[in-house]
């Protein structure tokens, strides 16, 4: 199992063995209102066989970070500064050329909607046989014949057949299991699965999920699993990172963010969250306020604004000083370890003692 | 409570407890469906277009509405809690069945007759930006329900328009604001302050959270309680999230395929289910709270066994895992006798011909009705074998070798 980065000191050396390895990334957007600062410099990395789970809320930035490692944004209006390393090669400033032998071959991507990710106009047999013709060069009935292998393995009862359909006669759980069977045809090294499960019911989500996580051990793919919702990282990621306005404030295992997550941003996502454990008559614990406009992002810590913790610190630390995400297990923030235990004595209930009120006007219109 | 011809409406200050009169008491039926169906119709066939069947959206369901209670409405897309909330409000003609509303039969009421009861039953809508006016100030949006019934609050409109915005957690500056200067959580708050200008007795509120993002949805259910603890309003909450259902409501139905499988008091519902859709159901929520039930793994090196695989757990400990096969089918043309059957891992002969009523089984708690001709135990602990459906899943499961929980468990009636 993979643990982030413990060797690697300083954001410059991209630890030895990570198959993907992001180095202080920098995505911004030109717009007409300014500067759209997407992804505010990321590093994490990622072992072979292993999953690593983004959370964010929407313009966290985690969509954005993934596309940049495929190479999809538009360069017109896109500014990509780092370093992306696949297996040791470097992605960004790479030619379209190389990005496209390397797209569904070495590393592949399933959409949160698989509607529009799918193409109306082709079988969904020929869609899923296409990377791989294209990339291995086998013929066109060699192809199909692994569309339909693809099909089965990923639960489609009589792949024969339904591989003629097209993506319309498919249901929703049917699409997405076409495109898991589309992204992994040529076996790849890297897989990103972009909320994967959002659009799907609960039952079929759940099938997905352990479909993912089966079809990975036989694979060996790496996977980069991006959601809003911390229960899908529980129950399928290694190691999770959480994202706040284009930054990581807190990685490390699954195990240790959720067992004993250190900062403010992953307390409030998990207090936020109901479950079917909590107590289902106390009030939920929001985190007050809304997400920052990326276009301004807040000075210092980009969570202070809406952190009940600054005075904490005291001074104006935390408007004023970024706090650094140290390597590997950590969080980006000013609050002591003693402050952050003593805040949160719950320990292992992973509750805070204080449940403030947070029925905030909503006076910053987003 | 005024009474229901409803004529003099003057709207007083939300928070008080409205006039104290002859007000139902808490507990008392307020909107209550019997039989509740809408088909609608599937067109065919050429030269000349004729119905050739009928989405069975909604089949026949009962269910009622407390004063003050909040009911979750739960289920997955295409089981028809959408349509059954449109059918309550009337924004949709039942096909069959009937609607009262504090004993009065609203099924086929005309407008006019439907009007002077329309502001009392509200809705909230699921996507915060397409049901808001982007032409219309936020003043016009909560201000316009009130003109349109005749509402004339003391001190004017504006200044009640106001006051709800505070309600609602915003600020009451932003009354010449047009809507997309607000973020979706705000949005919603727009949506429920409308909902609240005509003193609504119960709000339909349809996944008014499932388009906000996790730290917002918190924000908005907190304030739906609120509103249903001050103000007395009862709640039909309807949506797929299980665990936001669970933490708003107080009695709960589970709708499958357009009927409802199993209905009962929250505990009964989330602690002793007996259906076996709603134990596929609680299964399949993720969860965050690994250390309820990862004990049993082994501790400190923050490695995860089998990459989060659960299945070796014991008996009791953590909860059972069940993993259905395929989509919820077609609504067109539903399978006879039991609908959850085909999906079911205790499907029998009997499952095909007859349909299960919805009664209360031997071992449930008062109030706890389930439709299943063979009921789960009631608990949701851990079986000692999974029931993994999914023929991949299985099969990819077989494959890795010894586990004990990839054993499909098909025998019926062989779980603990």
């Amino acid at each position: 199992m993979t643990t982030v980065t413990k060797e690697a000191a300083g954001p410059a050396p991209a630890a030895p063995g990570a198959f993907l390895s992001v180095r202080d990334l920098y995505v911004r957007f030109g717009t007409e209102d300014g500067v759209v600062k997407a992804v505010d410099g990321l590093s994490f990395d990622l072992e072979r066989g292993s999953t690593l789970g983004i959370v964010g809320e929407s313009g966290s930035g985690k969509s954005v970070t993934n596309l940049a490692v495929l190479g999809l944004h538009d360069p017109r209006h896109t500014e990509i500064a780092g370093e992306i390393l696949l297996d040791g090669q470097e992605l960004t400033g790479a030619g379209e050329r190389t990005l496209e032998r390397l797209r569904g071959n070495k590393m592949a991507m399933i959409f949160q909607d698989p509607l529009t990710a799918l193409s109306p106009y082709y079988t969904v047999g020929r869609q899923i046989a296409e990377p791989y013709r294209k990339h291995t060069g086998a013929s066109r009935r060699e192809a199909h014949r692994r569309a339909v292998e693809m099909l089965d393995k990923v639960g489609i009862p009589n792949p024969r057949l339904r591989a003629e359909d097209y993506p319309h006669q498919f249901s929703g759980g049917m699409r997405q299991r076409a495109m898991i069977a589309m992204a992994l045809v040529c076996n790849p090294d890297l897989l990103i699965a972009d909320e994967p499960t959002t659009a799907l019911d609960v039952t079929v989500q759940a099938q997905i999920l352990d479909l993912l996580r089966d079809l990975q051990q036989e694979f060996g793919s790496a996977i980069v699993l991006i959601t809003h919702d911390l229960g899908v990282v529980a129950e399928t990621a290694d190691d999770i990172l959480v994202m706040y306005a284009g930054r990581a404030v807190e990685r490390g295992s699954v195990r240790e963010v959720l067992r004993e997550p250190r900062h403010p941003y992953t307390w409030g996502l998990l207090n936020s969250m109901p479950s079917l454990t909590s107590d289902p008559d106390e009030e939920l614990t929001p985190i007050p306020g809304t997400p920052p406009s990326l276009l301004a992002p807040p000075p210092g810590c980009p969570f202070h604004p809406r952190c009940a913790h600054t005075a904490e610190v005291g001074g104006n630390r935390c408007s004023g000083e970024r706090p650094l995400l140290p390597e590997g297990r950590g969080a980006a923030c000013h609050l002591t370890p003693e402050q952050k235990r003593r805040l949160r004595t719950g320990g292992a209930t992973g509750l805070p003692p204080e449940r403030h009120r947070t029925e905030q006007p909503g006076s910053r219109p987003a | 409570m005024k009474d229901a011809g409803g004529t003099s409406r003057t709207a007083d200050t939300l928070p008080a407890p409205r006039d104290g009169g002859h007000e139902p008491s808490r507990g008392e039926p307020l909107l209550v469906a019997e039989g509740l169906t809408k088909h609608f119709p599937v067109m065919g066939g050429f030269p000349f277009r004729r119905q050739v069947g009928a989405v069975r959206a909604v089949d026949g369901i009962d269910l009622s509405v407390g004063v003050g209670e909040s009911f979750g409405l739960v289920g997955e897309s295409g089981c028809g809690k959408s349509t059954t909330g449109r059918l309550l409000t009337r924004l949709l003609e039942p096909t069959a069945g009937r609607i009262t509303y504090r004993g009065q039969d609203i099924t086929r009421a005309r407008r006019r007759q439907l009007a002077p009861i329309r502001p009392e039953i509200q809705m909230i809508f699921q996507d915060p930006y397409s049901s808001l006016n982007p032409r219309q100030t936020v003043g016009t949006i909560v201000g316009g329900p009130m003109e349109i019934n005749g509402i004339d609050p003391p001190g004017g409109r504006e200044r009640r328009v106001r006051e709800l915005l505070e309600i609602v957690g915003l600020n009451p500056e932003h009354y010449n604001r047009f809507p997309h200067e607000f973020s979706g959580g705000q949005r919603q708050r727009i949506g429920v302050a409308r909902a609240l200008g005509l003193q609504p007795k119960i709000i339909v509120a349809d996944e008014p959270v499932s388009a906000l993002d996790v730290s917002i949805q918190a924000q908005v259910v907190n304030l739906l309680h609120r509103l249903r603890r001050e103000m007395g309003i009862a709640f039909l909450f309807i949506a797929h999230d299980l665990a936001v259902v669970r933490h708003f409501s107080q009695r709960v139905a589970v709708m499958y395929l357009g009927k409802i499988v199993e209905v009962g008091d929250r505990a009964s519902i989330y602690e002793r289910p007996r259906h076996p859709y709603t134990h596929a159901l609680l299964s399949a929520v993720p969860r965050a709270a690994l250390w309820d039930d990862d004990e049993a793994e082994g501790d400190g090196d923050g490695a995860r066994a089998g990459a989060g695989r659960r299945t070796g757990t014991a008996p009791g400990r953590g909860r059972e895992r069940i993993r259905l096969a395929g989509d919820v089918p077609s609504p067109v043309d539903p399978p006879s006798g039991c609908r959850f059957r085909t999906r079911c891992w205790k499907a029998r002969e009997k499952c095909a011909t007859q349909e299960p009523p919805l009664v209360r089984i031997e071992g449930n708690h008062e109030g706890h009705l389930t439709a299943c001709h063979f009921p789960e135990e009631p608990t949701t602990a851990a079986r000692g074998a999974d029931v993994i459906l999914d023929p991949a899943l299985a099969a990819a499961e077989r494959d890795r070798g010894p586990s004990p929980a990839a054993e499909r468990d098909r025998a019926p009636g062989g779980d603990g």
